[in-house]
């Protein structure tokens, strides 16, 4: 018995639990498509930026979304001297060495988050009129799943717009498709790369802090999501604003009706998904064939 | 030839002349005059160590397994705590004896740590004792080891039905998910009129065992559970949404939840009450897990009208327990709130320091099983007693209901039961039929 508002509300869960899956993927797409640089410590970044967020709103009495951006901005800027001293030796060494380091980041920060305020869950308590229901005419859903929807695809459309439409967009991704070339052109690479880092980090932290409320926050967040931000990277193609939308909203969407639906298949499904859709299309769904 | 050194090594020495010989044999030499005076001094350790081991007879040595680090570092927190305060609140009580606790960390519920730790305590610390074990599959793993060190081992928390019988030496003071899931089955259909249930649980043994439990007696009371949801594992807190969307399209009239206390259940009452299930005419009920006292006031007006059946909660009204919270705050803060893992590290160590006395200090497997067997103890739950057929605890259930009082949230008990037994090894269901003697 399925009828018609048991499906918007499917549909609209669905799409939220996949732009929260954007939301943090995506600044991993920019750093490891852009930059061609396996950064498994991103997810670190969005922990960093979660723990900012919600001790920011307990401990100092931010409100959500000024305590949002401050995590942005915070992640952002610590993100630049980790770029210049550390990730910046990785650039040119092979991908082994990269996954390494990132890989040693992950559980150096994670130890040192537990060693400093504690292995417990951290909650993200949101302000009032996000809790509870919003009526949005056919039907009544969760207030604050509306809001990641809106908020989701505003981010989406602004980077798109930012990668394609900007002069600095058009720096990166040139530098990225020819980088000696680029830089012969007067184009300042390393700052370009730096400021892109920077970009990618922030977004991961209003991802961990966006994403809380369904993600949890804790020290192990980097390692228990490491796989679902890597699979919506690798799905959606490398360095694709576009591809990785698609890609989160699929998963996520698919994910939660599975769940639903059959709920005895567990955390199963994602990988299933994941393996027939890149026995597929290998480059992922909407990047580029190898040449 | 370095043997006429070795036999005669003052001698040879004295004849000889080549630099690098020399030196070796001075080396020999040493190496014999090591061994001489190694050998002294163990013998001086050997007199110590009877000598002391005269003067500390009175020693016991208790090897705790908690997870102290990881998603259960709280509920490690939460016992050890409660093990503490035993200790501080009746120091009189377990004189003449000192209790040195040996704390092992049992990590996660894989299974794996603990059964490391377990091996650590019996083989190389040689404890006296066991206590602890937060997780079930932990207790399930390290069954087969209790039984071969000889050790009598209290469990302090893990609650899947059948793990007493895994080995004769474990004693439970704390519960079996079958106390309240069965109780809440029968209130369910006859207090709070409920036709029809949905239940979600965690996959693993106790959410499994609850799920059972909570069917078992809902049915026999006339009810029907219309959908079994397991929601992911209790490793990692799942989005609960795709779980209790699909509850609430069933309307049933109530929604039993087991899933881990901690953020686990944090996130089931934010998750219901978001998706207005509340509204929607559906009722949350549960183990006390979903209302575990130290998580309660941060969840806030969701909170209110949470029903739960457990054996414990922070607000029950009566003398133990009022000093036992009382003296939690004092030592842990004001903010602070005992649960039911904290009692189960408070009765646990009540049960060690209980077969220290009825062994005379000399504690051995069978002289400690016999002395549970049948031990009853006035903890802060209410009174409680090992059953000498399971060697699992008989205690009070209480049906409370979670309800704000001067802005806090506040566990009002609507009806107690008394002295209920494991219901599982009662009724003889599945592996719980099978006791060893």
């Amino acid at each position: 018995m399925i009828n018609g508002v048991d499906v918007i509300g499917m549909l609209l869960g669905g799409l939220a639990a996949g732009m929260v899956l954007f939301i943090v993927s995506v600044g991993l797409s920019v750093t490891m498509g852009l930059m061609g640089f396996a950064n498994l410590a991103h997810g670190s970044f969005a922990m960093l930026g979660g723990y900012v967020i919600v001790l920011s709103m307990h401990r100092l009495g931010l409100g959500f979304v000024s305590a949002l951006l401050l995590g942005f901005v915070v992640v952002a800027l610590v993100s630049i001297p980790v770029e210049r001293l550390l990730y910046r030796r990785l650039y040119r060494a092979a991908e082994l060495d990269q996954v390494l380091f990132t890989i040693g980041l992950v559980f150096a920060l994670s130890a040192a988050v537990t060693l400093l305020i504690g292995p417990e869950n951290q909650q993200l308590v949101l302000p009032q009129v996000l809790q509870g229901q919003l009526d949005i005419g056919i039907t009544r859903y969760r207030t604050y799943s509306l809001l990641l929807i809106v908020v989701g695809t505003l981010i989406a459309i602004l980077l798109w717009l930012a990668f394609e439409r900007t002069l600095i967009g058009a720096q990166i991704r040139a530098a990225v498709d020819n980088r000696r070339m680029a830089a012969s052109l007067g184009i300042n690479v390393d700052r370009l790369f730096t400021i892109t880092f920077a970009l990618g980090s922030g977004m991961a932290a209003l991802g961990g802090g966006l994403g809380a409320e369904f993600l949890g926050l804790d020290p192990q967040y980097a390692l228990k999501y490491l796989v679902y931000f890597l699979i919506v990277v690798a799905v959606g193609g490398l360095g694709r604003v576009s591809g990785v939308f698609s890609a989160a909203l699929i998963l996520g969407l698919m994910d939660f009706v599975l769940k639903k639906y059959l709920p005895k298949g567990g955390t199963l499904f994602i990988y299933v998904l994941t393996i027939l859709l890149l026995l597929w299309r290998p480059q992922g769904l909407f990047g580029r064939a190898a040449r | 030839m370095p043997w006429v050194a070795w036999n005669n090594a003052g001698m040879a020495v004295a004849r000889d002349t080549g630099g690098s010989r020399n030196m070796r044999r001075t080396s020999l030499y040493g190496k014999v005059q090591g061994r001489q005076g190694m050998k002294s001094r163990m013998l001086l350790l050997a007199v110590l160590v009877l000598v002391s081991g005269a003067a500390m007879a009175q020693e016991i040595k208790v090897g705790v397994i908690l997870p102290f680090s990881g998603i259960g570092a709280e509920f490690g927190q939460q016992t050890e705590r409660g093990i503490n305060l035993y200790m501080k609140l009746n120091a009189d009580r377990m004189k003449p004896y000192t209790f040195r606790l040996i704390k092992r960390d049992e990590k996660d519920a894989s299974g794996a740590s603990a059964k490391v730790v377990v091996q650590e305590l019996l083989t190389q610390d040689k404890v006296d004792i066991l206590l602890g074990w937060i997780y079930s599959p932990n207790a399930i793993a390290t069954a087969a080891q209790v039984t071969a060190g000889k050790v009598p081992a209290i469990i302090t928390n893990a609650g899947t039905a059948h793990i007493t019988t895994l080995s004769p030496n474990y004693a439970r003071v704390s519960f079996s998910m079958w106390h309240a899931g069965y109780a809440m089955g029968e209130a369910a259909a006859t207090q709070l009129k409920a036709k029809t249930a949905v239940v979600g649980y965690s996959d693993f043994p106790p959410g499994k065992d609850s799920l059972n439990a909570f069917r078992t007696a809902f049915e026999a009371s006339g009810g029907k559970v219309i959908d079994e949801i397991p929601m992911g594992g209790p490793a990692a807190v799942p989005d609960m949404t795709p779980f209790f969307q699909r509850a609430k399209e069933k309307q049933p009239d109530v929604l039993f939840v087991f899933v881990p206390a901690g953020d686990h259940a944090t996130a089931v009452t934010r998750t219901y009450a978001a998706l207005g299930m509340k509204e929607a005419g559906i009722k949350l009920i549960g183990p006390g897990d979903i209302t575990q006292d130290n998580k309660l006031q941060a969840m806030g007006n969701a909170a209110v009208g949470l029903t739960t059946m457990h054996h414990y909660n922070a607000d029950l009204d009566n003398a133990e327990n009022q000093r036992f919270v009382a003296a939690w705050k004092q030592d842990y803060g004001a903010d602070s709130v005992p649960d039911f893992m904290a009692v189960g590290g408070y009765d646990g160590m009540a049960a060690v320091v209980h077969v220290a006395h009825a062994q005379q200090g000399k504690i051995t497997v069978e002289g400690a099983m016999s002395a549970l067997k049948g031990w009853t103890f006035d903890s802060p739950r209410g009174p409680i007693s090992i059953d000498p057929e399971t060697r699992d605890i008989v205690m009070n259930e209480y049906l409370s209901e979670v309800v704000m009082q001067g802005g806090r949230l506040v566990q009002k008990s609507i009806s107690r039961i008394d002295a209920v037994k494991d219901p599982c090894k009662v009724l003889k269901i599945g592996p719980c039929a099978n006791i060893p003697k």
